[in-house]
């Protein structure tokens, strides 16, 4: 910290020059490492590990097959963590979002199924009835004042006994195999021409939003980040995509759901950072009476991020139904829920509230998704599986709190 | 300073009760642009009930308040703002996790399209806090990453934003260290040179005589005593202040120069200049 009286003035402009060389660059970054702002390198560590250790126990592992199972499995998973990383966001907690995806995938195979709707119309009122449950939830916790932890734990409860009528005495109903649900969640994957043009323009754009941002900052003769950096980010990001799509196509290819999924994070990830209402959701998790008094309408800002988080839920809930081709009493039950959290922990976003990393939730759902799909590959019993997932979920947490503790006492 | 000016603000014979309590009774108080006015009084002496009543959170029974030579009412805090009058509360409302940048702009965010402009707001921020020659090390550091008289600048830029013509600053420098004391005390000479009307409450006398030009003091209520900062001694405010001549701070000051001039000349200067 600098002295307050003594030390440097807000930086004067400096026009468009160079402002660190790569090497110092690299200092910065491990400033901020041992300020305790680890960035997301613990993640990428870990996922390397998992991958290593699952690798040497199983070698089909990395098999094309199974990673194009592992993206169809992991996508039902990040859309449900980047909902309720929004509501973490806030420094708040939905126990709900499991019964919630559950009711949703009940809803559709029963409007479906049962009632003939339209594959749309069956997958936009279970995602409606999402919105609803969100809805109430967050107007009860906004409005009443109840804590979201025991509002949601009763949705927990009742949301499950509501899917449990909704079935009715038939328990399991199955989509039709050839059906048009079946077909969009399993067998739908991107051209190998058409991903392999994303997985090139996608990094292009990146180059592009960079340069022009840096122009602009040029122009208002603000600091700007050298050169080298987005070209160098742009770089590792096509070879790296282009990898994973040559990998993926020596199986399937990229299913759709799984692009779908990183959109979804994708756009929240901008609507977060980059947009008036993301601003207040960081605010109200920052400081609830500041956002008061600056005039945000945070009981707004509460019920519509609950909502948010339920809809997303309920998305989740009917592509995990796509895929599996069935909804049952057990659907969206056991670790749906602790998986979902555990993603949005993991990748990076505090259970204080207030603070995430970018791609939260896509990173976490790859780590949880990772060690489900290993664990199943070693065909273990469900005590390992049980054991080894709360284990995870723990370790993240315990992270979150000693990163926390650390940034209290570095101010940060 | 004033003389036959208009002034910016003028509040008069302003009354408030909550229940039993008379807070304030026919309190008077004018603010003129380019001055600083010092608002002390003891605890329970009406300053937080006269702040409110001025920033609008909780507005007066009784009274007239013409701001810039028009009667208004002052209803609600928007209202206010409206106005142009901007509060600094105590505890300051920043949001720790955003940066100052943010935080400047927080509830009044510039757009560009359907995100937000960055880089404008960015600019403003720079520009803004240049002017005010305020020492902040990084506009992009998190607030919680500044000292408490940095953060203090923060939320006095911020209010700036609005474009007021009074500010109000409640106890500003209370849990500040010497030096960042010093540097709030500068950015107040700074908002008195931009021509804004500035409110200081403070309890403390020498924040008081380093920037006010004029005090208004409060006592169970009242205005008990108006005094230019230049023709008005420590104990005349204090006693304005207790309500009494006779009082512990006069007492110790006495009693410490009985002694010193007893036995040690050196002493009694230093009293004679505290």
């Amino acid at each position: 910290m600098t002295d307050p009286v003594t030390g440097p003035a807000v930086p004067p402009p400096t026009p468009a020059t160079e402002l660190s060389s790569p090497k110092e660059a690299v200092g910065g970054w491990l400033q901020t490492l041992r300020t305790g702002d680890i960035g997301s390198l613990p993640i990428i560590i870990g996922l390397i590990l998992i991958v290593i250790v699952f690798q040497s126990l199983n070698p089909t592992f990395l098999n094309a097959f199974n990673l194009v199972n592992l993206c169809l499995q992991i996508a039902a998973l990040g859309i449900m963590a980047t909902g309720i990383t929004l509501v973490l966001m806030l420094g708040e907690i939905d126990l709900s979002i499991g019964s919630v995806s559950g009711l949703a995938a009940a809803v559709l195979l029963v409007t479906h199924v049962n009632h003939g709707y339209a594959p749309l119309l069956a997958v936009l009122v279970a995602v409606l009835v999402g919105t609803l449950v969100g809805t109430i939830q967050g107007s009860i916790f906004a409005k009443i004042g109840v804590p979201s932890f025991i509002v949601t734990l009763a949705g927990l409860l009742i949301w499950q006994g509501v899917q449990l009528r909704v079935l009715g005495e038939q328990g399991t109903i199955n989509l039709p195999p050839t059906g048009t649900l079946v077909r969009w969640a399993q067998f739908s994957f991107v051209p190998q021409w058409l991903a392999i043009t994303l997985a090139a323009l996608a990094p292009l754009l990146y180059l592009l939003l960079s340069l022009l941002t840096r122009r602009r900052r040029a122009a208002a003769e603000l600091p700007v980040t050298p050169l080298w950096l987005p070209i160098a980010v742009a770089v590792i990001l096509l070879v790296l995509l282009q990898l994973v799509v040559a990998k993926l196509h020596l199986d399937r290819g990229v299913p759709w759901t799984f692009v779908f999924m990183v959109l979804v994070v994708v756009f929240f990830d901008w609507l977060l950072r980059r947009t008036a209402y993301g601003r207040k959701i960081f605010a109200v998790g920052g400081n609830i009476e500041a956002a008061r008094r600056s005039g945000i309408n945070v009981d707004a800002i509460r019920i519509s991020v609950f909502a948010l988080c339920s809809t997303l839920a309920a998305v989740s809930g009917v592509v995990a139904a796509m895929r599996l081709g069935f909804a049952n009493q057990q659907s969206g039950s056991g670790e749906t829920l602790i998986n979902a959290i555990a993603a949005a922990v993991i990748g990076g976003t505090s259970l204080f509230g207030g603070r995430t990393r970018r791609y939260a939730p896509l990173l976490g759902a790859l780590v949880i998704g990772a060690i489900a799909n290993g664990l199943e590959l070693l065909s273990l019993s469900s005590d390992v599986r049980l054991i080894v997932t709360g284990t995870v979920l723990l370790a993240a947490v315990v992270i979150d709190a000693l990163v926390q503790r650390s940034r209290t006492s570095h101010g940060r | 300073m004033g003389g036959a000016r208009e002034p910016i603000l003028s509040m008069r014979g302003i009354s408030k009760r909550f229940g039993a309590v008379q807070a304030l009774s026919e309190v008077d108080l004018d603010v003129y642009a380019g001055e600083v006015v010092a608002l002390v009084g003891d605890n329970g002496a009406g300053k937080s009930t006269l702040v409110k009543a001025i920033c609008g959170v909780s507005p007066p029974d009784t009274g007239i308040v013409t701001f810039a030579g028009r009667q208004v009412r002052v209803d609600s805090p928007h209202a206010a703002q409206e106005l142009g009058i901007a509060t600094v509360f105590q505890d300051l409302a920043l949001c720790d996790n955003l940066d100052v940048v943010n935080n400047l702009f927080l509830g009044r965010e510039l757009r560009r399209g359907a995100s937000l402009d960055e880089v404008e707001m960015e600019r403003r921020s720079g520009k803004l806090l240049r002017e005010l020659a305020a020492r902040i090390p990084s506009v992009r550091l998190p607030v919680a990453a500044l000292s408490g008289g940095q953060r203090q600048t923060v939320a006095i830029s911020r209010s700036l934003l609005g474009d007021p013509k009074v500010v109000l600053l409640d106890e500003p420098t209370a849990a500040l260290g010497v030096a960042q004391t010093a540097q709030v005390l500068n950015l107040i000479e700074r908002l008195r040179d931009r021509g804004l009307g500035v409110v200081l409450i403070s309890h403390n006398m020498v924040d008081v005589r380093a920037v006010a030009d004029r005090v208004v003091v409060l006592r169970l209520g009242r205005t008990n005593g108006e005094f230019r900062i230049h023709e008005v001694t420590n104990e005349q405010i204090i006693a304005a202040i207790t309500g009494a001549t006779q009082n512990v701070v006069s007492e110790r000051v006495a009693r410490l120069r009985e002694q010193s001039a007893g036995d040690d000349p050196l002493a009694a200067g230093s009293a004679e200049g505290a």
